[in-house]
C-alpha cells in the first residue's frame, strides 16, 4: 500500500514538535501586528500631512510586496547592515509587520466607524486625546472589526509555511527535513494539511461565534 | 460693571469658499441667559462649536474669562492656540448637544464620572456622589445602571445635561437640545433646563427652535441671519416688538409653522 501508517505514526510527534512554532509564530506575529497596525492607523490620521504621508507610504509599500521577499530582507539582507536576527525573531518581525498593513486597514475602518459626535463629546468633556482614544474611542471601534481580524489571524496562520524559506523549523519545515531522509513524501506532507485543515475548522467555528458576538452588534 | 465672560470681536468662520459667521460682535455678561435664534445655516450653531473648540476661526478674536480662547502670548506676542492652551481654555466651558452623543459603552453613571474622574482627578466615591445628586435633579435616580440604548431620547439628553454639568462649567451651551426629540419628550428636557437656569447663576448659551422656550430661558435673545446679528435685545422686544423687518419675517414663518410665540 502507498500509505504507511507507521511512519506516518513515528513522524507525527516531530510534525506536532514543528506545530507548536507554527502557533507560536502565528500568535506572536499576529500580536505584533495589532500593535503595529494600530500605530500605522493612528499615524495615518495624523493632522502632520508629513506624517500621515510617509506612514501611508510605508504601509502601500509593504502591502504591494510579497511577504517571501519581506522575509528573505530580514533574514538574509539585514545581517549585511549589522542587524543579524534569530530565524523565529526574523519570521515574527515580518509576518507582523507584513499583517499590521492589513490589520491597520482593520483599524481604520473601526475607527471610522465610531460617530464624530463620540469624538466632539470626548473634547467637550475635556479629554486629552490619549484619553479620548483609550476611554471612548478604541472600546467602540474594537469589538466590531473583531471578526475580521481574525480572519487574517486565520490567514497569518496559513502563511507559516513561508517561514521554511527562512529556517524556521516550523511544522513545514519539519516535514520537509522528514521528507529529504525518508525519501517519503506523502505521509509528512499529508500530516501537515491534515494539522492545517484540523486548526482551521475549529478557527472557523470560533469565527462564527467572534461573528456574531460582535459583528452585529449595533452600536 | 464686571468684566464679559465671554467677549468675540469679529469673528469670522469659512468652511472653503462658504462664509458662515462674517465679522460677529457681541459679549456676553456672567450668569446671562442667552438664546440664540434664527434661521437655519445663519450662523449660530457654528458660534456654540467655535466657543467649545470643535472647529477653528477663520478670523477675529475670542476672550473666555478674560483670556483669549485661540490666542495664547509667546515671548510678548500674541500666537494661535496650540492643544495645551485649548485643553486649559475648555474647562471653562461645557456642551449639550442636539444628538446627545452619550458614550453607548458606558453605563448613566459612567457617562458621567468619566471626564471629572480623568480631566480632574476626582476619586471614584467623589464622582460617584456628585453623579447622583445629578440624576437626581434630572430625575433619573433610577437609571444609575443603566446603558444609553435602554433610555428614551429624553432621558438621554438629561442624562448628557448631568454629564455637562458634572464638570462644574462656568458656562454651558445648549445646541438644540430638543430638536431630535419625539414632541411629547421635549417638555421633560425643558423642565430640566427651566430648572438649572433659574438655580444657578452659570452663564448659558442657548440655540433653539422653541420661540416661547427661548421667550421664557433667556435674558437676551440674539437673531441671528446669514452669519450676522440682526437684532438682539429682551426676549419681550424680539418676540412681541421687533425692531427689523428681517426678524419679522423670520417670526411670521414660526407662527405660521404652527409655534406659539
Amino acid at each position: 500500500m502507498f500509505w504507511d501508517w507507521d511512519f506516518a505514526i513515528s513522524i507525527t510527534p516531530t510534525l506536532l514538535q514543528g506545530l507548536k512554532i507554527t502557533i507560536l509564530a502565528t500568535v506572536l506575529g499576529a500580536i505584533v501586528a495589532a500593535v503595529l497596525g494600530l500605530v500605522f492607523a493612528i499615524l495615518r490620521r495624523s493632522t502632520n500631512r508629513l506624517i500621515s504621508r510617509t506612514t501611508g507610504f510605508v504601509v502601500e509599500f509593504i502591502r504591494g510586496t510579497p511577504l517571501l521577499v519581506q522575509l528573505y530582507f530580514i533574514f538574509y539582507i539585514l545581517p549585511d547592515f549589522g542587524l543579524r536576527l534569530p530565524p523565529l525573531t526574523a519570521g515574527v518581525i515580518g509576518m507582523g509587520l507584513h499583517y499590521a498593513t492589513y490589520f491597520s486597514e482593520v483599524y481604520r475602518g473601526g475607527i471610522e466607524s465610531v460617530a464624530r459626535g463620540q469624538w466632539e463629546a470626548a473634547r467637550a468633556g475635556n479629554l486629552n486625546p490619549r484619553q479620548t482614544w483609550v476611554h471612548v474611542i478604541l472600546p467602540q471601534a474594537i469589538p466590531p472589526m473583531i471578526p475580521a481580524m481574525a480572519n487574517y489571524l486565520l490567514a497569518m496562520f496559513k502563511e507559516t509555511p513561508l517561514l521554511t524559506a527562512i529556517t524556521v523549523m516550523e511544522m513545514m519545515s519539519q516535514a520537509r527535513s522528514v521528507a529529504n531522509t525518508s525519501y517519503r513524501y506523502v505521509e509528512p506532507m499529508t500530516l501537515v494539511g491534515v494539522f492545517f485543515l484540523i486548526i482551521s475548522i475549529f478557527s472557523v467555528f470560533g469565527l462564527r461565534w467572534l461573528e456574531r458576538k460582535f459583528g452585529g452588534r449595533a452600536r | 460693571m464686571t468684566e464679559p465672560i465671554i467677549r468675540v470681536q469679529d469673528l469670522r468662520k469659512s468652511f472653503g469658499t462658504l462664509t458662515v459667521i462674517d465679522g460677529l460682535n457681541f459679549e456676553v455678561k456672567k450668569g446671562e441667559k442667552l438664546a440664540l435664534i434664527g434661521p437655519s445655516g445663519s450662523g449660530k450653531t457654528t458660534i456654540l462649536r467655535i466657543l467649545m473648540t470643535l472647529e477653528t476661526i477663520s478670523g477675529g478674536r475670542i476672550e473666555v474669562a478674560g483670556e483669549p480662547l485661540y490666542h495664547m502670548q509667546k515671548n510678548g506676542a500674541e500666537v494661535p492656540a496650540n492643544e495645551a492652551h485649548l485643553h486649559k481654555m475648555r474647562r471653562h466651558i461645557g456642551m449639550v448637544f442636539q444628538h446627545f452623543n452619550l458614550f453607548p459603552h458606558k453605563t448613566v453613571l459612567q457617562n458621567i464620572t468619566l471626564a471629572p474622574m480623568l480631566t480632574k482627578g476626582e476619586s471614584r466615591a467623589n464622582a460617584d456622589k456628585r453623579a447622583g445628586e445629578l440624576l437626581e435633579m434630572v430625575g433619573l435616580s433610577d437609571k444609575a445602571g443603566h446603558m444609553p440604548s435602554q433610555l428614551s431620547g429624553g432621558q438621554k439628553q438629561r442624562v448628557a445635561i448631568a454629564r455637562a454639568l458634572a464638570l462644574n462649567p462656568e458656562i454651558m451651551l445648549f445646541d438644540e437640545v430638543t430638536s431630535a426629540l419625539d414632541p411629547e419628550l421635549v417638555e421633560e428636557v425643558l423642565i430640566v433646563m427651566k430648572r438649572l437656569a433659574s438655580e444657578t447663576d452659570m452663564t448659558m448659551l442657548l440655540v433653539t427652535h422653541e420661540m416661547s422656550f427661548a421667550s421664557d430661558f433667556a435674558d437676551r435673545v440674539l437673531f441671528f441671519d446669514k452669519g450676522k446679528i440682526v437684532e438682539s435685545g429682551p426676549p419681550e422686544q424680539i418676540f412681541k416688538n421687533p425692531q427689523e423687518e428681517r426678524t419679522r419675517t423670520f417670526l411670521r414663518k414660526i407662527i405660521a409653522a404652527g409655534q406659539h410665540v
